[in-house]
């Protein structure tokens, strides 16, 4: 259970809008970790800084034991680190099938594209029916499904999902949450990014807390639940 | 039937052939039945009464025209409409990289001559040879230009590539002009007379007194860009690397999420819409048959058009585009003196071609065939 990726002082910008101010955290190996907080908290830019969108400009992320903060997108997905973006990101001139497929796109050889396209399949047997539809046909629920299918395509390490529950029915967010948790069960690392707090803390081991691109709180998640602020502030219990 | 619909041939082969076909067939009967219909309206206002028949009698040849420029221009545009699919921006340097497909091929064959081969050698081999050699000439150009003017601008605001674009437009003019100057004494270059290209074939057709004379070269132009848009919908639509295109034009950073190295995808479009743009340029000069460093302004603003006419970022669209565009292009080249009596010629089809721009422009921005295939989710 060693450190698996971890955040060092991490300082990002886009231009001069000063996003991230000194984050640092760290996700061991099998965790769920949740980042929680409000709009603009610096939560989308942690996970895009992590995956190289945008780099850190001071401070250091490494993964594995390896600094990736200079790595391309493109090269840290094939280190095992996947990450399903905010507003899921799904291909919409590309059919279901071959949105998967691009999940795969390192992978050359079509038989393994096809068994890992089977697995998602079996974890989203939804999918499976809109085969042949182009992603942007689909329901908010199915792109969710999409995009996590997709972003397991590569089987990673560790996934990072930002807003997975964003614009989806209670019915469809028990489902997606569900299934997070069955992929960490499995074996696969979390790292969450949740505005609905409730439910990332019910279902994650440890959480940080964000405000203003600065972490304010840290703790194991079933204590977060019951600490007042976070009660407050983004549980809505008095 | 959805079987068939999924087998290769019908896919890469069956359909991207019918549907130039159905445009080539739509735009031409679509613009014929204008003119006949203009034709029978104007017949009362102009002295000669046999207006419809004189229309008539030069529509199969006006059409043969038309097609000829406008697969040309067609493949012109697939290079505008790629780039501005996956960068969002117009590469305004892509005519240029057209005039230097153009330039590059006819030295080619002015080399052959040079060589006193040029008459021993196949006139199709020659072609091809001058096809293949501005399509890697051109395509790695346009990956320079790339790789010099604008990545280095990725992510500043739109306008800064555009300018640099433009810059570097006017750059490679002068740059192909000063070339040419030193190696050969002057500008123009003037494709030598080879084979039997300038001849016709003679097609008898029924209900005609006179057979239709189609020339060879038009032939050759259609037939070749015909096969490389076939090439290019394979390319696009049933290639790994196309579909990395595809999904880069549509979300770029979700791309970049996937493995994809996105630079690299946009210097392989860069390519790919370079030798497009050269091979475009060899058909034009073999029509055009004398090149100067600045006539790829012309059909570079065209082509341009047809992008924005079919829906800039739609392939489809600017195979479409192009298409429409040469037909009335001839059309208003042909019938224009015809119509008014002469009181017009010819060298008004150009207000044509881009007053069309202008009614696409107000009152269908996206374009004919709509949507981008570039547009944000």
């Amino acid at each position: 259970m060693g450190k698996l990726l971890e955040l060092n002082n991490v300082h990002s910008y886009y231009g001069h809008i000063h996003a991230l101010k000194g984050i640092s955290l760290h996700v061991d190996e099998g965790e769920i970790v949740t980042l929680i907080g409000s709009n603009g908290a610096g939560k989308s830019s942690t996970l895009r800084t992590i995956s190289g969108i945008i780099h850190a400009r001071e401070g250091k992320v490494s993964f594995d034991g390896k600094d990736i903060t200079h790595i391309e997108p493109h090269n840290v997905v094939n280190m095992g680190l996947g990450h399903v973006p905010e507003g899921r990101g799904i291909f919409p001139k590309l059919t279901v099938q071959e949105n998967l497929e691009m999940g795969a796109y390192t992978i050359n050889d079509p038989k393994a594209i096809k068994e890992r396209i089977e697995l998602v399949f079996e974890l989203f047997p939804r999918l499976k029916e809109r085969i042949l539809q182009f992603g942007g046909t689909l329901s908010g629920g199915e792109q969710q499904m999409l995009a996590i299918g997709r972003g397991l395509m590569l089987n990673p390490r560790i996934l990072m999902l930002d807003e997975p529950s964003m614009g989806l029915a209670p019915v469809l967010v028990d489902l997606i949450f569900d299934t997070i948790k069955k992929l960490n069960d499995k074996g696969t690392t979390i790292l969450l990014v949740e505005q609905n707090a409730l439910m990332a803390l019910s279902i994650a081991h440890r959480g940080y807390v964000l405000q203003t691109g600065g972490i304010v709180l840290t703790d194991d998640a079933a204590k977060l639940k019951q600490n007042e602020m976070v009660q407050k502030t983004y549980l809505g219990i008095e | 039937m959805k079987q068939f619909a999924a087998s290769p041939v019908y896919k890469f082969f069956l359909f991207p052939i019918g549907q130039i076909i159905m445009f080539a067939l739509g735009s031409s009967v679509g613009l014929s039945l204008i003119t006949v219909l203009l034709a029978y309206v104007f017949k009362f206002n102009v002295t000669n009464f046999d207006l419809v028949e004189r229309s008539l009698l030069i529509l199969p040849q006006v059409v043969i025209n038309g097609l000829t420029i406008g697969f040309v221009y067609s493949t012109i545009a697939l290079g505008y409409t790629m780039v501005y699919g996956v960068l969002e921006f117009i590469n305004f340097a892509h005519s240029e990289i057209f005039m230097v497909g153009g330039i590059v091929g006819v030295q080619l064959i002015a080399y052959f001559e040079h060589l006193g081969i040029l008459a021993t050698l196949n006139q199709y081999l020659v072609i091809a040879l001058a096809i293949i050699l501005a399509i890697i000439i051109s395509g790695s150009l346009a990956v320079t230009v790339e790789r010099v003017a604008y990545k280095p601008l990725r992510g500043a605001p739109k306008l800064v590539p555009l300018i640099s674009a433009i810059g570097m437009s006017f750059f490679l003019q002068d740059a192909v002009r000063l070339i040419l100057s030193l190696t050969t004494g002057e500008f123009n270059v003037i494709l030598p007379q080879f084979g039997t290209f300038d001849e016709f074939l003679l097609v008898a057709l029924p209900g005609m007194a006179d057979p239709l004379r189609i020339q060879i070269k038009s032939v050759i132009i259609v037939g070749i860009a015909v096969l490389m848009l076939v090439v290019l919908n394979f390319l696009v639509n049933g290639t790994k690397v196309g579909k990395a295109i595809r999904a880069v034009a549509q979300d770029r950073p979700s791309a970049s999420l996937m493995g994809i190295n996105v630079s690299q995808i946009i210097s392989i479009t860069f390519l790919v819409g370079g030798a497009l743009g050269g091979a475009a340029g060899v058909l034009f000069a073999l029509k055009a048959t004398k090149l100067d460093p600045f006539v790829g302004f012309f059909p570079g603003l065209k082509a341009f058009t047809s992008a924005v006419l079919g829906g800039i970022g739609n392939l489809t669209g600017a195979l479409l585009g192009g298409l429409v565009l040469g037909l009335l292009e001839s059309f208003a080249a042909s019938y224009l003196s015809i119509f008014t009596n002469g009181a017009f010629g010819a060298e008004y089809k150009d207000i044509f071609a881009f007053a069309i721009l202008i009614v696409v422009l107000i009152f269908r921005p996206s374009g004919l065939l709509g949507e981008t295939v570039g547009q944000k989710a």
